[in-house]
């Protein structure tokens, strides 16, 4: 298994839309661009739990299989925003585990991710 | 407490929003061919059937979140039996602890979710941060 992976994914523009209906989460901080910068946001945002599938499906995919991953951990901090292209890096730290982040435009939305895959 | 029943159309739904391309995820001869009675949910779907427990555990009033001010702030998932369409998931949430760091009040969560024999599938550990 490779020891250092890195995946770019970009979110298309109605990704956020798709998202909501797929998991249910209708916060329009996701959905509405007026809204999301009346709160102070700088636009509509991607929904966390959606760049954290993209990592976990990275690790699924470095096994061959998404049933693989055991567990993951991150911690969200930057927002993720449509229509940039993200990366995210795994580099293994012992056997089974590796470290996890997500970087959009210098911005990490996922840091200190931890994926530990079954083998 | 709350149950979800599992769709299968759910899963796929899911697995294509999410970008998940695995056979297993869409088509049911692939997912009975690997040894599953039917479409195979990938790891993330845990926050789908999770989450109707997690709601009212979080808005409870007693926690007392101001949620104008919340984000997002971790997320652990440990997945232990595979989660296939049909299944019916029933999660338990709890209330762990608040943390306060600095300016910041960490709120912390946990999920139990199990299938219908009562087979553990995911436990999940939510962090929300009020600023």
């Amino acid at each position: 298994m490779d020891e250092h992976r890195e995946v770019t994914v970009t979110p298309d523009r109605y990704l956020t839309y798709r998202y909501a209906g797929a998991s249910g989460d209708f916060n329009p901080i996701h959905l509405d661009d007026e809204f999301a910068t009346a709160v102070g946001l700088p636009g509509r945002i991607l929904h966390g739990l959606w760049t954290m599938a993209q990592v976990a499906r990275v690790h699924g995919e470095m096994a061959g299989d998404p049933l693989a991953l055991k567990s993951l951990s991150v911690q969200f901090r930057g927002l993720g925003v449509p229509e940039q292209e993200i990366t995210i890096t795994s580099k293994a730290r012992e056997e089974g585990v590796y470290a996890t982040e997500a970087v959009q435009d210098g911005n990490k939305l996922v840091r200190r991710g931890r994926a530990v895959l079954r083998i | 407490m709350s149950s979800y029943l599992v769709g299968r159309e759910k899963i796929r739904e899911y697995a294509s929003a999410i970008g998940e391309q695995a056979p297993i995820c869409h088509d049911v001869e692939a997912a009975r061919a690997a040894g599953y009675d039917d479409v195979v949910a990938p790891p993330m779907f845990a926050a789908v059937y999770s989450w109707p427990a997690m709601a009212p555990v979080v808005t409870d009033p007693d926690v007392g979140i101001d949620f104008s001010r919340m984000v997002h702030g971790g997320q652990e998932f440990t997945w232990h039996e595979p989660v296939v369409a049909g299944d019916e998931i029933t999660t338990e949430a709890a209330f762990t602890n608040q943390i306060k760091q600095g300016e910041l009040n960490v709120f912390t969560f946990t999920s139990r979710s199990v299938n219908q024999r009562g087979e553990l599938v995911c436990e999940g550990t939510w962090t929300n941060i009020v600023r």
